[in-house]
């Protein structure tokens, strides 16, 4: 199991190097600078440009400017926001719970109703409930989020008053940030209600960002599960006697869910792209919409920084996934 | 007897307190983006601003709500000397500053403050200088770093200005947000503690509200100064949401989560004023969108020519068709809500025939070709430019003149338009001071010409001599007189196209009352009050 562990482990070491590089070249390849993008319309002179350029390095060779970053990535500094000043890292840190609990809770979601369903949809194949199934998921996969975050909230949020139009938390309660993860903040805080009303925020948002999910999963669910019904072990047992509901939820259910696990473990990617739309919908502030704002900014070191969290987060996940996978299912971990 | 009378006091008095204290008038207004940070001198977006200058901080001059006039703020009065170079101000005494968490102010606000506030962006030997990566875009972009010869501290409340030169603009620069003043007590309290980054994150002001927490992204909350001396706010809180889609900011309209939003979606706009439940304030911008002709690049170092295209264009049409109703036609390179700006001038009226006659009176019958430079990104004097040009192609198309749209990234652009590679160019701009001057200079002056700024590269003797001298003096009168002349001179000599200043609209909910509409495009809620 070590070994197994090692040699994942040591797989990543040249992606982590990888990203920082294409990150590093594409956002320079992008034509504009900071220093020009700040000044706007007013425009800056040339002296005092070429000055700003040199206080910030961006006047030295790429190369060299890459090598620095990458001395200071490893002792842990990611560098200092163009425009906020402070420290990227904390700019992220302070974001990034943000993002994870609205994922987490999209994950919730997408499994709490995609697994019943495609269980449903692979057992009752080809009959009304399956096509039900695969065209409503259809539907979901093709749905531009932005446009169905808007709908929720002009039905939910606007004509029926069911649920709040956006942010984390009424503002009526003033909560410390201690973990930024507001379901934990509000039950430490002795503010009565707020826990209820940090769910309640969450809910719309976990629909729009789950809803992709919900679809990838209640499809593989649904394939992995057909694949499953027709091995012969499921004939075996149901010619042994045993009740449906103890083939299909004992024996068929725990070799289904293996793909269905990777498939979670792939989302991580696809979770924290739809966040940048979700979270801008949403008033979230997380990492996506900080992102996107980076970008347009010129940002140099919160474009970096940020992209070189996101990418060690799916690949430690990734790597969490195949660990998983080799503690459920001996032969991978042995094989060579 | 006595016991029911005390009793039904003591009941009273707990009903008026539970009712006082329940009655914390609190404003919610939908910010469109985060602040940069709480320092407005080191920034220059309209939400930090909003964010910092305009609720924390005052100014030593301060604009006159919904105008761009000058009235006194942290100055109580002021005196010019004859020859421009020496302004000397008297301030205000017993202004305080907040009281914050970890600071507590010994003193009301003294010269000390002023002077710091200003060498510390202007002088590089000053220990906050360098402080939060220090760049101070405004300070050095409005060219205080020329401008100022010496600060010097006269007594306790009276400052003295020396300038190099004079500078009439100079008040009107000084009530921008770049020149808010700092406690230097603070300043000094948290370099002695090794953190002097803590002033740019949490500073304490003397303007109406108190910043009290902000959570990155997502909400900054204020209360209202209790000791403004200028009288509390009508509010008791004031707390910015965060929310960057316009779509979302009407919904949260709508559902009464926030009172008062800015930018609203054009297309909304039309619903929002049918809805009996919201207020739709209206004003022109600070602003103006224009064509530029490239004068150094022929034919367009031809009056004729210029003339020409200008009956050619069909503004009426842009303005339906790009800003759909958010816009007034141009026709001079100010704005109206600018002082100065001269009603007498007559536009260009849309007139192909015109066009075509002084086209051939040019010694061009048969038209040219020619190209339109427009810019890829959204700015608030034309929000489609990619549109606007080609209206104007096909408007110059009908005359006979053939134009090719050309476009770069917007860094690029601006950066290429300056070096003048255009033969014409689409652009525009956003006032800073409220002062002709920032228009008129920066965008048509010989020396813009020469750096860049001026993208038409026009030099005209008598229009230049008009600002120049427009800038020495600080008579109103006289320097309203010369602008009025200098803009007759350029309607003349049409090195622009003027096209259109955008109309600003913000959506708020009935209960709001007292909200004035800044013309520099700050959003204020001092004079708010809540129904």
């Amino acid at each position: 199991m070590l070994r197994f562990f090692l040699t994942k482990l040591a797989g990543l070491i040249p992606t982590f190097f990888g990203v920082t590089l294409l990150v590093f070249a594409m956002i320079r390849l992008i034509p504009g600078d900071p220093i020009e993008i700040l000044a706007g319309e007013r425009g800056i002179d040339p002296t005092r440009h070429a000055q700003l350029m040199h206080q910030f390095g961006y006047d030295r060779p790429v190369l060299v400017q890459y090598g620095i970053y990458i001395l200071d990535v490893l002792q842990g500094d990611l560098g200092k926001s163009l425009v906020t000043k402070k420290p990227v890292l904390e700019d992220f840190l302070v974001l990034f719970p943000a993002t994870i609990e609205l994922s987490i809770c999209a994950i919730i979601f997408a499994l709490l109703i995609g697994l019943p369903v495609g269980i449903l949809a692979g057992v009752k194949r080809g009959r009304p409930a399956d096509h039900t199934v695969m065209a409503l998921s259809l539907t979901g996969f093709s749905m531009p989020i932005f446009w169905w975050g808007l709908l929720l909230i002009i039905l939910f949020s606007v004509n029926l008053g069911w649920t709040p139009v956006s942010g984390r938390l009424d503002f009526a309660y003033f909560i410390d940030p201690v973990t930024n993860f507001m379901l934990i903040d509000t039950l430490l805080s002795d503010e009565k209600g707020s826990f209820l009303d940090a769910l309640h925020h969450l809910v719309l948002p976990s629909i729009v960002l789950g809803t992709i999910p919900l679809a990838v999963i209640a499809r593989m669910t649904r394939s992995s599960m057909l694949e499953v019904l027709s091995e012969d072990y499921i004939r075996t047992a149901r010619a042994k006697g045993l009740s449906p509901l103890r083939v299909v939820g004992l024996h068929a259910l725990r070799n289904a869910l293996i793909p269905v696990v990777t498939v979670i473990g792939l989302q991580t990617g696809t979770l924290l792209a739809g966040a940048i739309l979700t979270e801008t919908i949403f008033s979230w502030p997380g990492i996506g919409k900080w992102l996107v704002d980076s970008i347009g900014r010129r940002d140099y070191p919160s474009v970096q920084g940020g992209i070189l969290m996101v990418a060690i987060v799916i690949m430690t996940v990734n790597l969490i996934v195949d660990l998983m996978y080799g503690l459920i299912n001996p032969r991978i971990r042995h094989a060579r | 007897m006595k016991r029911t009378l005390l009793g039904a006091v003591a009941g009273l008095a707990m009903a008026v307190a539970f009712v006082a204290g329940a009655e914390a008038k609190t404003l919610v207004y939908c910010s469109e983006g985060s602040p940069e940070g709480f320092n407005p001198a080191l920034y220059t977006a309209g939400t930090t601003f909003d964010a910092s200058s305009r609720t924390i901080f005052n100014r030593l001059v301060e604009f006159k709500l919904g105008t761009t006039e000058i009235r006194p703020g942290l100055a109580e009065t002021w005196d010019v000397s004859d020859d421009g170079l020496n302004y000397t101000f008297h301030l205000r005494h017993g202004v305080k500053f907040h009281n914050k968490a970890d600071f507590t102010p010994s003193r009301d606000v003294n010269a000390d403050d002023v002077v710091f506030s200003f060498e510390r962006q202007w002088k590089a030997d000053n220990a906050y200088h360098g402080v939060s990566n220090g760049t101070y875009e405004y300070f050095e972009g409005m060219g205080m770093t020329d401008i100022l010869k010496s600060i010097d501290k006269l007594d306790d409340y009276t400052v003295r200005f020396v300038l190099s030169a004079p500078e009439a603009p100079f008040l009107a620069d000084l009530a921008m947000d770049f020149a808010s003043i700092f406690s230097k007590e603070q300043a000094d309290q948290y370099l002695a503690a090794g953190t002097p980054e803590e002033l740019d994150q949490n500073p304490s002001g003397t303007g109406p509200f108190v910043l009290v927490d902000y959570q990155k992204d997502a909400v900054i909350r204020y209360n209202a100064n209790t000791d403004y001396w200028e009288g509390k706010a009508a509010i008791d809180k004031l707390v910015f949401a965060i929310t960057t889609d316009a779509s979302v900011r009407y919904a949260k309209l709508l559902a009464g989560e926030c009172q008062i939003m800015p930018y609203p979606n054009p297309a909304d706009i039309k619903a929002m004023q049918a809805n009996a439940a919201l207020t739709v304030q209206e004003q022109q911008g600070l602003n103006v969108g224009y064509l530029a002709f490239n004068t150094e690049k022929p034919p367009f170092d031809n009056k004729l020519v210029r003339q020409a295209l200008n009956y050619a264009i069909n503004k009426q049409a842009i303005l339906d068709a790009v800003f759909q109703g958010a816009g007034q036609a141009a026709k001079n390179p100010i704005p109206p809500t600018i002082w100065s700006y001269n009603d007498d001038v007559q536009d260009y009226a849309y007139d192909p025939a015109k066009a075509k006659e002084l086209l051939a009176e040019a010694g061009m019958p048969s038209g040219f070709e020619t190209d339109i430079w427009a810019m890829p990104v959204q700015r608030p004097y034309n929000p489609n430019a990619q549109r606007m040009a080609e209206l104007i192609q096909a408007d110059w198309a009908a005359v006979g003149v053939t134009a090719k749209i050309v476009s770069f990234e917007w860094g690029e652009y601006l950066d290429r338009s300056k070096k003048g590679e255009h033969q014409t160019v689409l652009l525009g701009w956003t006032g800073d001071n409220g002062d002709p001057d920032n228009f008129l200079n920066q965008l048509l002056g010989c020396d813009a010409a020469k750096s860049g700024g001026n993208r038409a590269r026009w030099c005209d003797k008598s229009f230049n001599d008009l600002i120049v001298q427009a800038k020495r003096t600080s008579d109103v009168n006289e320097r309203t007189d010369l602008y009025k002349k200098a803009q007759v001179v350029f309607k003349e000599e049409a090195p622009w196209v003027t096209i259109a200043h955008s109309v600003v609209f913000m959506p708020m909910r009935k209960e709001v009352t007292g909200y004035i509409m800044d013309p520099l495009g700050t959003h204020q809620f001092y004079s708010v009050d809540l129904q």
